[in-house]
């Protein structure tokens, strides 16, 4: 069989134009629609965690306050909150809305290589949605075993959700593998295949490179989490014993022989920290490419970006046994993971240092994504230095599972990622829309969001070291924390209504600049990458209207001595070099 | 450490650095007449739907080794303590003989394709299946043995792997099937050979990838 390359067989009539609204809106088969159904679906339940993390705060400021909550609730909001915001929310915002939407037109491709796996993606997300929420309305509600699920609480009696709540959220997270694997296949093979003529790897942007390295990074770890969802609904409903040890349950043999706990933490911390990066590499990708435009300058260091990105994937595999430095484990091991938990600290580092050095001497523009942008590398660089000292095993000992690891994940995996997600909501909504998010509305959402953040978790730290624990309904009182607790946790929660009442003046700004937006024009960052050259704002179904763009350069050419303007669009041709159409007619010439 | 050794390390490193840094900011795709060699730069030579398959080929791998290692390490009396080998059923060794058959017949179905034999490759890939379908019903029946026997408690966790693992592995091969009878379908309605070498090349693949799972699995069940 003679293989033709997918941008060499371009037929822009070969996906049929979708004739009803049905076929447009709703089953639609168009990356773009799927990113924006992924996007908003992702938004809404981030929206009800975010709800739920308001319903903690007030408990904890004013405990005995609120007789709609109670300690099981409490345990149940805390559970549904952090799993909602990293897998329902991140990952899929992240990959199935931004991957979608962008990989396509950064990659100069009339869209995903399967469009129909694509749409069964979105709707297999959405059913684990369905299911999840679900959870709440079943005999004894959501389950409240933490976002970690470990045996043996997760399934005893005792726990919130023990019967039908954790079963659910296994059933959802199985669900929602698969629709991941049904995207990560198709964003993988989009990449790899399909990239326009001149697009070679090393010319792809950095945020292609992020949620490309993230997608390998899903495909791979989100099986431990199948296995582990498998065996512990197993464990459940047919009493086999691979994760529950022999237990005593309200005073009876549970009938368990004799399982391994252990087991299980091994294989959900193996999927559990390639996915803090499987949430942090699109964002790192996306970052550098909103810093790279905002400052008119190159991402400094293009390719040891790139490497970083690689370098940091392939590291994520090796460091999981960290987040089980309580466990009991070889003094042997906690020194390999330690190690390897600071190694991937240097390619990390050169990432933040990259950032910082893009923004040299930039010629900055303080628009509302590079404010975002540049709160990023703040709150990152202060969850990685924390994250630093969790790493050492005498460090993390006192202060796991105290407020110090809430306020260094926080930092780190919540508000970072958030506002990088905000920046490219800013960034990238005029390409989606046609219009401008009004400026005004950013500014106060950027500092009201960013002053918040810092003033819920920086105090949350010291609260750490004095020991207060993670996961507790009320502190009660004990010889350990004195009043001012109370004080700080009363001031955080204000911060916390604060930040969380400033979201819905993003959400209006959203529903307000959709009528009342400037209108934005094709290109209104002046941006270099592909994504900005479309033939129409927002792009029509297929992109590129009659012919594929063809790339001539990387996406940061900017501020180029001796050029008119102070970038160069991906598909503009280097001085002197042949033209497109002579070039299509001898392709090998001038070789 | 003396000033001067001080002084030359910093040089070294300050020039080791600055090499490090050239090195790395270097834009070498960027030379050579730009765009001008843009044939070269181009994706991999093989069809999409191939490169899907072996992605999902390394899924399925990454699911499997998990478990083989869960199975591993729950051995381990260290992780848990009460595992009771088990003797498999002797029909598991006829069962392999059959999936190695169905193998055989959907390699037969792949050079057939090839050269556009529409008769025999119906007739090939309905021998693959249906020895297909026998190794699923063998793995039924010797489930079902076990049972009666009484002696695969589920609370035993060596039989509870088992069941656990060869359920998975099943599993694995029903999916198969489904894409197996979506090609007979399109035989049926008049598919030339010919344009069904891609799917039924993967197809063999496939059976032949999960032939290999089998086989490692069914060495771990038989030699703990
Ligand atoms: C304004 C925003 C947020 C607030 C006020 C907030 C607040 C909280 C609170 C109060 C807890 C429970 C602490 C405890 O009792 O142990 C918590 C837990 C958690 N949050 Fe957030 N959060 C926010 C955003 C996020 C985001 C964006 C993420 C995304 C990664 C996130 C992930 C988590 C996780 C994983 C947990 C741990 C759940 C568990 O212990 O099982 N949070 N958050
Ligand atoms: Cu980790």
């Amino acid at each position: 069989m003679v293989y033709t390359p997918i941008a060499d067989s371009d037929d822009p009539h070969a996906l049929h134009d979708p004739q009803s609204f049905i076929s447009k809106y709703v089953w639609s088969q168009d990356h773009k629609v799927i990113a924006i159904q992924y996007a908003l679906t992702a938004l809404s339940v981030g929206l009800l965690a975010l709800v739920l993390s308001g319903m903690m705060r007030l408990q904890l400021a004013f405990p005995e306050s609120f007789t709609f909550i109670n300690p099981s609730n409490y345990l149940q909001f805390v559970t549904m909150h952090g799993m909602i915001m990293v897998i329902y929310l991140l990952t899929a915002l992240f990959l199935g809305g931004f991957g979608n939407y962008l990989i396509p037109l950064m990659c100069g491709t009339r869209d995903m290589v399967f469009p129909y796996l694509n749409m069964l993606s979105y709707w297999v997300y959405l059913l684990s949605v369905l299911i999840l929420l679900a959870s709440f309305f079943v005999p004894g509600g959501a389950t409240g075993a933490g976002w970690t699920l470990y045996p043996p609480q997760a399934i005893m009696p005792g726990t919130p959700g023990a019967d039908y709540g954790i079963l659910l959220m296994l059933i959802s997270l199985g669900v929602f593998i698969i629709a991941f694997t049904m995207g990560g296949l198709n964003y993988v093979t989009t990449v790899l295949q399909a990239r326009c003529k001149g697009m070679s790897m090393m010319r792809m942007p950095l945020t292609v490179w992020g949620i490309f390295t993230a997608t390998i990074l899903g495909l791979l770890a989100f099986p431990a989490l199948l296995v582990s969802a498998i065996m512990m609904t197993l464990d459940k409903t047919l009493g086999t014993s691979f994760f529950m040890p022999a237990v005593l349950s309200m005073g009876a043999d549970a009938g368990y022989t004799g399982g391994s706990p252990i087991l299980f933490q091994h294989l959900f911390w193996f999927f559990g920290h390639p996915e803090v990066y499987i949430v942090a590499l699109p964002a790192f990708g996306m970052v550098s490419d909103v810093l790279s435009v905002h400052a008119r300058k190159a991402i400094f260091g293009y390719r040891m970006m790139v490497w970083a990105i690689v370098a940091i994937g392939a590291l994520s595999f090796v460091v999981w046994a960290h987040h089980m430095y309580v466990s009991g484990m070889n003094p042997y091991f906690g020194f390999f993971f330690a190690t390897t938990t600071l190694i991937i600290a240097i390619p990390t580092a050169i990432k933040v240092y990259n950032w910082v050095l893009t923004l040299w001497r930039g010629n900055i523009r303080f628009t509302v994504p590079m404010l975002f942008a540049i709160g990023f590398i703040f709150t990152f660089t202060h969850g990685g230095l924390t994250g630093l000292f969790l790493g050492n095993v005498t460090v993390d000992l006192p202060l796991s599972d105290t407020y110090f690891v809430v306020g260094h994940f926080h930092m780190v995996m919540g508000v970072s990622p958030v506002l990088v997600l905000f920046a490219a909501i800013y960034h990238w909504f005029p390409k989606v829309t046609g219009r401008l998010l009004n400026t005004t509305m950013g500014k106060w959402h950027f500092w009201l969001t960013f002053l918040g953040t810092y003033s819920i978790y920086l105090p949350m730290h010291y609260l750490g070291f004095l020991g207060v624990p993670r996961r507790y309904f009320a502190n009660g009182t004990s010889d350990f924390m004195p009043d001012s607790v109370q004080t700080i946790n009363i001031s955080i929660t204000v911060a916390a209504l604060i930040v969380a009442v400033v979201q819905l003046l993003f959400l209006f700004n959203l529903f307000w600049s959709l009528k009342h937006g400037e209108k934005a024009g094709s290109n209104p960052w002046e941006a270099a990458s592909l994504e900005w050259q479309t033939p129409d704002t927002p792009p029509k179904h297929g992109n590129w209207g009659a012919e594929l763009p063809v790339c001539h350069r990387w996406a940061y050419d900017y501020s180029v001595p001796g050029h008119a303007t102070d970038f160069i669009p991906q598909n503009e041709p280097h001085n002197g070099e042949d033209s497109l159409e002579e070039m299509s007619a001898h392709p090998e010439e001038d070789h | 450490m003396n000033p001067i050794t001080l002084a030359i390390a910093l040089l070294c490193s300050v020039v080791v650095w600055g090499l490090i840094v050239r090195h790395l900011t270097a834009m070498p795709w960027e030379e050579a007449g730009g765009g001008s060699h843009l044939r070269d730069i181009q994706t991999v030579d093989l069809p999409a739907a191939k490169v899907a398959f072996y992605a999902l080929l390394g899924v399925i791998t990454s699911l499997f080794l998990l478990f083989f290692t869960a199975y591993n390490m729950r051995m381990n009396p260290s992780h848990g303590g009460d595992w009771h080998s088990v003797a498999e059923p002797g029909l598991l060794w006829l069962n392999t003989g059959l999936l190695i058959l169905s193998s055989v017949a959907m390699q037969w179905a792949r050079a057939l394709a090839k050269r556009d034999n529409q008769q025999k490759l119906l007739l090939a890939l309905i021998f693959g299946g249906l020895l297909t379908l026998a190794f699923l019903t063998g793995q039924m029946v010797a489930w079902g043995q076990m049972q009666a026997s009484g002696q695969y408690s589920l609370s035993n966790p060596a039989s509870a792997f088992f069941y656990l693992l060869t359920a998975v592995h099943g599993f694995h091969l029903i999916g198969g099937l489904v894409v197996w009878g979506l090609t007979l379908k399109k035989i049926k309605g008049g598919a030339s050979a010919q344009s069904l070498q891609l799917t039924v090349e993967l197809c063999s693949v496939y059976w032949h990838y999960l032939l290999v799972v089998w086989l490692m699995l069914f060495a771990i069940l038989v030699s703990t």
